[in-house]
């Protein structure tokens, strides 16, 4: 039960990363390697003002605003300055190491003592049954608020162009807008995403550390495919309904992995190999994307 | 009033292959013409397009709309004004989006593009008529993807796209060249239609020298950054295609090849 539970919230909370990746990755068909940074940055973010004291609400808006900040600065590499578009992303994780290390002060900041989102007195005030399952309600409505709210987005005349900038940036021209613009916002929309994830995971475990980002990517990408592609059958489901279940979907998998005695030395290396037989099986490669 | 201004152009500047494709080339279109352009490859047909809607830049030259300087207005601006249907029809639709979305979209081209819902319901019936007109069965299938129709039908719905909001030019850059020859014919039905009723100043490119004879009020025939050839009015009447195949011929020998 326990298990279940911890792989059920975990689950949910890389799918708020996992949505923000979807945008990126799936709709605009951009690698975008700011997630490895920007996960932190919402944590560092997250962190700081817990140490100050300030409510653990706020650092909600915040941190997806230094996500989005980061998205922006992404994005404006990209198209502005015409950098490639990994290179633009690896560009600022690697600047943002430095940031989020000032910005929390050291490189692990533990947030014992202090209130969060999970661990307030009016949560203490339930039964103690109850508080077993307050993480995973309180979890469960945020994604499921991100959720319907990227549905309601996209389908909206600026979310129509953000899905046509990712399938083709020719057409968007033809429509008299800039597809740079809708690039940068939608970078911008997808790391607030992420940051999210990086502010509810640190409020979640209880501390910050520098090296929570490493692998972030990767670790999207597979639960985007995940669900995407295993759940491809399933025609009822929503695209964003499928990430959101391939990331519970692929922490369920590393879970019984682990469980199993998987070493957690070997975690990584099974991760990339799962992904490659994942991506391989399920490519329709033939679809070749022309890019304009 | 479309105008090009003494535009000069070079391909790959300073290297070998250095090319000089424009060199002092100018152009009048007065408004409400319609243009067909022939002529054989790398003549500079389609650079001209890409040079009136900023899909490329000149190196020395004006372009003027009404007698506005436009020469360093970027692309998606100027194409505010513009309709452009491109050879390959993937590159008018969004394979990835329904009909309806597709056709919603474009139709909210000139409108900003905010957080309103883009599908309006109440205008699918107004959208199945447009499509209705193409005779391709299109209005019937409205909740399907784009990327699973096949080309013809694309590229009719791309013409119908990029014309059903206010424009003043549509360059259409040999749009019918993918076509069978049937859905050709019906695309270029449509597009006489869609100019006459809209009455737009169009630019269309074309190897097809029947169309550039049967359709539009001038003829230019591209040669080497130059029009060979400019016919309207009286000079156009009784154009044969014979007559432009002597030319085309003419000018190929000329060259060489």
């Amino acid at each position: 039960m326990t298990l279940l539970l911890s792989v059920l919230e975990q689950g949910l909370i890389y799918a708020i990363l996992a949505l923000g990746v979807y945008i990126t990755f799936k709709i605009l068909d951009f690698p975008d390697m700011t997630v490895d940074s920007s996960f932190p940055l919402g944590a560092a973010v997250t962190a700081l003002m817990m140490t100050k004291g300030i409510s653990p609400l706020l650092t909600i808006p915040a941190s997806m605003l230094a996500g989005a900040l980061a998205g922006v600065l992404t994005g404006v590499i990209h198209v502005r300055l015409k950098v490639r578009d990994l290179l633009s992303g690896i560009i600022v994780m690697t600047g943002l190491y430095s940031v989020n290390l000032h910005i929390a002060g050291r490189s692990n900041v533990q947030l014992f003592m202090n209130d969060t989102i999970f661990k307030n007195p009016l949560v203490s005030s339930l039964s103690f049954e109850m508080q077993t399952y307050v993480p995973v309600i309180i979890l469960a409505a945020l994604t499921l608020l991100a959720k319907v709210l990227m549905d309601l987005y996209l389908a909206t005349r600026s979310g129509f162009l953000l899905r046509a900038t990712g399938d083709n940036p020719t057409l968007v021209s033809t429509l008299a807008k800039d597809s740079g613009s809708v690039k940068i916002l939608g970078l911008a929309i997808a790391n607030a995403l992420v940051a999210l994830s990086g502010c509810i995971m640190c409020q979640y475990q209880r501390y910050f550390d520098i090296s929570m980002g490493t692998g972030t990517l990767v670790l999207a990408v597979a639960s985007v495919i995940v669900g995407t592609q295993l759940l491809k059958g399933l025609r009822f489901l929503r695209a964003t309904t499928a990430v959101v279940l391939g990331s519970i979907l692929y922490k369920g998998c590393v879970a019984l992995a682990l469980n199993f005695g998987l070493s957690p030395f070997d975690l990584k290396l099974v991760t990339a190999a799962l992904l490659l037989i994942i991506i391989v099986l399920g490519s329709d490669r033939k679809k070749v994307k022309r890019r304009a | 009033m479309l105008e090009l201004q003494s535009i000069h152009k070079i391909y790959q500047r300073g290297t070998v292959n250095e090319t000089c494709l424009f060199n002092d080339f100018s152009l009048t279109i007065p408004d409400k013409q319609f243009v067909c352009v022939v002529g054989s490859n790398g003549s500079g047909k389609t650079s001209m397009l890409n040079i009136i809607c900023g899909s490329i830049p000149v190196d020395e030259g004006k372009i003027l709309i009404s007698g506005t300087d436009i020469t360093s207005m970027p692309e998606h601006k100027r194409l505010r004004r513009i309709g452009r249907v491109y050879q390959d029809p993937s590159r008018g639709t969004c394979p990835s989006m329904t009909i309806l979305e597709n056709m919603s979209m474009a139709d909210n081209k000139g409108k900003p593009f905010n957080l309103m819902p883009c599908v309006n319901k109440k205008k699918t019936a107004h959208y199945q008529e447009l499509l209705a007109q193409l005779g391709l069965g299109l209005e019937d299938k409205m909740g399907v993807m784009v990327g699973s129709l096949s080309g013809g039908q694309r590229q009719a719905m791309a013409l119908l796209m990029s014309t059903m909001t206010p424009i003043e030019f549509l360059i259409l850059d040999e749009h019918t060249a993918a076509l069978d020859p049937k859905t050709a014919e019906i695309i270029m039905q449509l597009t006489g239609k869609i100019v006459a009723e809209k009455k737009l100043t169009t630019i269309m490119v074309t190897h097809n020298l029947r169309y550039a004879v049967e359709y539009g009020d001038r003829l230019l025939m591209m040669h080497q950054g130059h029009a060979e050839l400019d016919l309207s009015g009286e000079a156009r009447k009784g154009l044969k295609v014979e007559h432009l195949l002597t030319k085309f011929n003419e000018i190929s020998i000329e060259c060489g090849n």
